[in-house]
């Protein structure tokens, strides 16, 4: 039995979910009864494989194919050590790539799939634990095949440790190039600018409960009276009512301030990848179920419209009316 | 010579928002508690489709839902916001299948892009209900059309079929990629402004087709609806939360979190 593992890089670097998805990987051969393999595929798969060789891992496959990520490459080649290797149950990475060819990888080799996976129990049928409506619910879904395929959710599993002893080998795959229709042709960064969210010591953040853009003027009153910075959520970005170097989660800034103030923020789990490190976090939101309650350290139910204005007051501001 | 037309077709999918309180019954919110609406992602698709068949002559904007005659008020709001025409498909045998996953979407719509033959493919990043976040991709494989994930800018050259896009990846880093047509782009929020829909464009939706397929007619048979995977429960996950709540009228919690923040230091005054 074998699972197999596909780890993922860019622009020279390992990222931490390659970590992550070795130990969900040891867990899923532990009851599987399986050996842990894992894919490398394009970068400098050697110098990869090597700080992949972590406790748990039984084999290393690598692919050495391009310099970056290109998910006709992944597809090809996954699809291709699927069939070498029959794996009882192929996992990979919910990130943007993982979903740029996870259901491609599932679909070629007629497996289920299931996303996102927050958990899983693999003792008999497997059992996937999932959020839905936004991380109000939990579900379970069966799956009830001989071989599966699954994206775990990054940051739920603890990075591997250690030193383990796996073999380590190229495998070979000739990729059909007329295949290959997409070509990765650069990187940009984006969100810098005039100021930089993660120097902030306090953060007053806003998300989508402040409802109107003429609204804004509140929380930028509330953040001044603090003499905090003011961040945000996505939809503030999007709608473009602040610009997109304020955005902290997944896709914006990774912030870690002394406190932060989540206003109106329901706390998504891509909102959370990006404040889950602040020292104290602060919820101000009207639905005492929003997931952002379960990390943060204080909390008002109440809606911001109305605590918003006495908070500006009790710092001797003004509230705009 | 004929002038190129383009077919854009745009997946459009009702979900449901749950209210703050709320009770579970079965496999699912109670409806009572349930609300319905475009799925925000897709509002992003139809809205970068009707950009660009207004940008030019002979774009057909053409929208698919997988959904019961609940949906058609949320399929007549992407009509309204300029999409040309609407194919709804549903059956006796979804409504009983329970989950739809990924490979039975995919399956579903493939036939639709069978029988359309679009030369892009439109859909959202993920639905905001159950978030599997796989369905274009895996309907992309189906189809054999090339496609890109996490689309957040689209400049669609028709003549050559071909979609440079950026791709957001984490950590404000974009991948600028080529992608040959036909191809599915699924799209994320913020790569435009989705537009209002306008009374007139209400009244205009009205008289816009909405074709509605069974799987007969989509030459499939209820065994498309045949899945490994089955939802099994669906509970309020037992809060994590040990947040202090201050509780009291606005004032007063004002008031406690005012004195917090002075005697952490981290305001003066
Ligand atoms: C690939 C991908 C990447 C993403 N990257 C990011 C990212 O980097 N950052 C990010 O933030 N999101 C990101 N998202 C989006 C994320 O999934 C959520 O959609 C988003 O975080 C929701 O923002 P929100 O909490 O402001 O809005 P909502 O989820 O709509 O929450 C609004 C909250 O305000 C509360 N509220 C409403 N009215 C009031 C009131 N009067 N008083 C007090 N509270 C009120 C509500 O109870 C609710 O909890 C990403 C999504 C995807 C798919």
């Amino acid at each position: 039995m074998t699972v197999l593992a596909v780890t993922e890089h860019r622009r020279g670097k390992l990222r931490t979910p390659s970590f992550e998805i070795i130990t969900a990987g040891r867990d899923l051969a532990d009851a599987l009864d399986a050996e842990l393999h894992l894919a490398v595929i394009g970068g400098d798969v050697n110098g990869f494989a090597d700080r992949l060789n972590r406790d748990g891992v039984d084999a290393i496959h690598t692919v050495a194919e391009g310099e970056e990520f290109n998910h006709d490459v992944y597809t090809q080649a996954i699809t291709a050590m699927a069939e070498a290797h029959d794996p009882d149950a192929l996992l990979m990475p919910n990130t943007v790539n993982g979903l740029d060819y996870a259901p491609a990888v599932a679909g070629a080799l007629d497996l289920p799939l299931v996303t996102d996976a927050v958990d899983f129990d693999a003792e008999g049928t497997l059992e996937v634990t999932r959020e839905q409506y936004g991380g109000k619910v939990e579900t379970t879904v069966d799956v009830e095949a001989d071989a599966f395929a699954l994206t775990i959710r990054p940051a739920e599993w603890p990075v591997a440790e250690g030193t383990g002893d796996a073999e380590i080998a190229p495998f070979d795959v000739t990729i059909d190039e007329s295949a290959v229709r997409s070509s990765v042709e650069g990187f940009e960064e984006v969100g810098s600018g005039d100021v930089d969210i993660t120097e902030a010591d306090v953060l007053v953040s806003v998300g989508r409960g402040i409802e109107e853009e003429e609204n804004l003027p509140l929380v930028e009153g509330l953040a001044d009276a603090l003499g905090a910075t003011l961040s945000s959520s996505r939809p503030i970005v999007d709608n473009g009512w602040l610009a997109k170097n304020r955005q902290v989660g997944q896709s914006g800034k990774v912030v870690t301030p002394d406190v932060y103030i989540a206003v109106g923020i329901s706390g998504a789990v891509q909102h959370v990848a990006g404040m889950k490190g602040s020292d104290t976090i602060i919820a101000i939101n009207t639905d005492p179920n929003a997931p952002i309650m379960d990390i943060a350290d204080y909390a008002i139910v109440d809606d911001l419209f109305d605590v918003v204005p006495e908070l500006i007051k009790q710092f001797g501001g003004q509230a705009p009316s | 010579m004929e002038p190129m037309s383009t077919k854009i077709l745009v997946t459009v999918k009702e979900v449901a928002e749950v209210d703050d309180e709320f009770e579970i019954s079965g496999l699912d919110v109670d409806d009572r508690y349930l609300e319905y609406d475009l799925n925000e992602w897709d509002d992003y698709a139809v809205e970068e489709a009707v950009q660009l068949s207004e940008a030019s002559d002979d774009v057909e904007v053409v929208t698919v839902t997988l959904g019961p005659e609940r949906s058609e008020e949320t399929i007549r709001m992407a009509l309204a916001k300029g999409a040309d025409r609407a194919v709804r498909v549903w059956d006796d045998a979804l409504a009983n299948a329970g989950l739809l996953d990924a490979t039975t979407k995919a399956d579903l719509l493939a036939a639709v892009v069978e029988a359309e033959e679009p030369d892009l493919v439109l859909t959202g990043v993920q639905a905001a209900d159950d978030s599997f976040g796989a369905t274009g991709v895996a309907l992309a494989e189906r189809v054999g059309f090339e496609w890109a994930a996490v689309v957040n800018d689209l400049d669609y050259d028709a003549d050559a079929n071909v979609s440079s896009v950026r791709r957001e990846l984490e950590g404000g880093v974009e991948e600028l990629t080529d992608v040959e047509g036909p191809a599915v782009l699924t799209i994320q929020t913020g790569i435009n402004e989705p537009r209002y829909a306008s009374l007139r464009g209400i009244r205009q939706a009205q008289r816009k087709p909405l074709d509605v397929h069974t799987l007969d007619d989509l030459g499939l048979d209820a065994s498309v609806a045949d899945s490994p995977v089955t939802l099994t429960s669906m509970y309020e996950p037992e809060s994590e939360s040990d947040a202090v709540v201050w509780e009291g009228s606005p004032d007063e919690t004002a008031d406690e979190l005012a004195t917090f923040l002075r005697e952490q230091g981290v305001v003066e005054g």
